[in-house]
C-alpha cells in the first residue's frame, strides 16, 4: 500500500465517441480536433502526419494521438507561460488513426517557435488499445539542424535513436508537410520519455 | 537516473507496465526500450486549459444527453469525488471526459460487435469540470460487463473510462473506474496490470451521502494525479 497516484489504464478501442466524436461522426461536440490554427493565427502553416506502427510494422487503427505545442513565437497558452499565447491559438490537438484511409493522424497547425533555448518541438502523447499507459514523445523538425544540434533534450538521447524524433519535411503543392511515424516497437522504436 | 521536477515522477510501481503478458494486445504495442528521463521544461509544465466554458449544459448528465424518445434503461448512478494531487492538494477547474458501455454492456462505437442491445436513449459519453476544491460529479447508468477476445470466456468488469488533464501536459491521465465487489476484477488483466496496492485506487465506493433519494445510487471515486516534488528542482 501507500501508492498515491491513480494508475493509468488503457484508453481501449472505443474512445472515439467521447474523445474524438466529430472526427468519427458521433453526435457529440468535440473539445478539440486536428485543426489547431484558424486564419487569425500568425505563423508558418504546416501539416504533420504519420502512422502509429506496432511491433509487426502494422499501422494501428485505434490509436489516439495528442499534440501540445507553443505558438510561432514560442509561447504556450497556459498560465505557467507569463508571456501568453495569441488568444486564438490553444496549441492542443487530438486525432484518432481510425478515419484516414491510410490510418494516419493528421494535424494542421503552425510551426512552433523555440522555447527556452530548446529547438522548436511539439510534445506528443500516444494512446491506444493495448497500451496500458500513454507514451510521451517529441516531434522535432528536419529543417532545424542547427537548433537540434544544441537542444538539451535531444542531447540526452543516444545518437543512434535521435532520428526517431525528427519529422521529415516535404514541400508539397498543398504546402509544408512533416512526416512523423511513431514506432511502438522494433528496430526503429520511437524514443519515449519519462517526463 | 531520473530527471524530473517540478512534477514528481510517474510512479511506475503503481502504473501498469507497457508490456503485460496477461493483456495480449500489449505484446506488439507496448514500447520495450527504456524511457529516456526528461527534465521537465515549460513544454511539460504547461498543457491545454479546458474550464467550465468547455462543457455544455447536459454534458455531465449521461442519462439526459442523448435522449431520443425516453429515458435510458438501467440503474441510474451518480458518480462524484475529488481530483487531488498525490499530496492531497485539490486540482481545480480541470476537465474530466468519461465514456462507457450501456446497461447491457454494449458501446455505441461502430466497432463494438457484442451481441447485446444498443439503447437508443444512451450514448455513454460526457464530460465535467472540477470546481475550485477539486470536486466533480456526473450522472449516468451503471455500465454492464462485456466480453472481449483476450482469452477464453474473458469479460471486462463494469467500468467507466476517465480522461483527465490536470494542471499540465505532464499530469495527463487516462484511467478506468470500477465498482466495489465486482467478481470479474480478479480475473481482469487490465485491472491487474496496475500495481498491487495501487489498483485498489481504481475501485469506487458506494456512498449513501452521494446517493439521491428515489433517484440514483451514488459512487465516490477520487482520482490522484502526480504532485510536485518536495524539494526544489536542481537545474
Ligand atoms: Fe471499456
Amino acid at each position: 500500500m501507500g501508492y498515491k497516484q491513480s494508475p493509468s489504464q488503457t484508453v481501449g478501442p472505443y474512445f472515439a465517441y467521447a474523445l474524438t466524436p466529430e472526427q468519427y461522426g458521433y453526435d457529440f461536440k468535440a473539445i478539440t480536433g486536428n485543426q489547431l490554427a484558424d486564419e487569425t493565427v500568425e505563423g508558418e502553416r504546416i501539416r504533420i502526419l504519420g502512422r502509429v506502427l506496432d511491433g509487426a510494422g502494422s499501422p494501428v487503427d485505434d490509436a489516439m494521438v495528442e499534440i501540445w505545442q507553443a505558438d510561432a513565437q514560442g509561447r504556450y497558452a497556459h498560465p505557467a507561460d507569463p508571456r501568453g499565447s495569441n488568444l486564438a491559438f490553444r496549441g492542443f490537438g487530438r486525432h484518432g488513426t481510425g478515419t484516414d484511409p491510410e490510418l494516419r493522424f493528421i494535424f494542421d497547425t503552425v510551426k512552433p517557435g523555440a522555447v527556452e533555448g530548446q529547438a522548436p518541438h511539439i510534445t506528443m502523447c500516444v494512446m491506444a488499445r493495448g497500451m496500458l499507459s500513454h507514451a510521451f514523445t517529441r516531434i522535432y523538425f528536419s529543417d532545424e539542424t542547427e537548433a537540434n544540434a544544441t537542444d538539451p533534450v535531444l542531447a540526452t538521447v543516444p545518437q543512434d535513436r535521435r532520428a526517431t524524433l525528427i519529422a521529415r519535411r516535404e514541400d508539397t503543392q498543398a504546402g509544408i508537410v512533416y512526416r512523423f511515424d511513431v514506432h511502438l516497437q522494433g528496430d526503429d522504436e520511437t524514443v519515449f520519455f519519462d517526463l | 537516473m531520473t530527471a524530473h521536477g517540478p512534477f514528481s515522477p510517474r510512479d511506475w510501481a503503481a502504473h501498469p507496465p507497457y508490456v503485460y503478458p496477461g493483456y495480449k494486445s500489449t505484446g506488439l504495442r507496448g514500447p520495450t526500450q527504456p524511457l529516456i528521463p526528461l527534465k521537465q521544461t515549460l513544454s511539460e509544465l504547461t498543457g491545454p486549459v479546458f474550464g467550465a466554458e468547455s462543457v455544455g449544459p447536459l454534458d455531465h448528465d449521461l442519462t439526459k444527453n442523448a435522449r431520443v424518445n425516453g429515458e435510458p434503461l438501467g440503474e441510474r448512478i451518480v458518480v462524484g469525488g475529488r481530483v487531488l494531487d498525490e499530496d492531497g492538494t485539490p486540482v481545480p477547474n480541470t476537465l474530466i471526459e468519461v465514456w462507457q458501455a450501456n446497461a447491457a454492456g454494449r458501446y455505441i462505437h461502430k466497432n463494438d460487435q457484442h451481441d447485446a442491445p444498443l439503447d437508443p436513449n444512451f450514448r455513454g459519453s460526457g464530460r465535467c469540470v472540477t470546481d475550485a476544491d477539486g470536486w466533480y460529479r456526473f450522472y449516468s447508468i451503471k455500465p454492464g460487463a462485456y466480453p472481449w477476445g483476450n482469452h477464453p470466456n474473458a469479460w471486462r468488469p463494469n467500468h467507466i473510462h476517465f480522461s483527465l488533464f490536470g494542471p499540465a501536459f505532464a499530469t495527463r491521465l487516462v484511467t478506468q473506474m470500477y465498482f466495489p465487489g465486482d467478481p470479474l476484477l480478479d480475473l481482469d488483466p487490465i485491472y491487474l496490470g496496475a500495481g498491487e496496492g495501487a489498483r485498489e485506487l481504481l475501485i469506487s465506493n458506494f456512498d449513501l451521502d452521494l446517493t439521491e433519494e428515489g433517484f440514483a445510487l451514488g459512487y465516490r471515486f477520487d482520482i490522484l494525479l502526480r504532485g510536485r516534488d518536495a524539494t526544489p528542482s536542481q537545474e
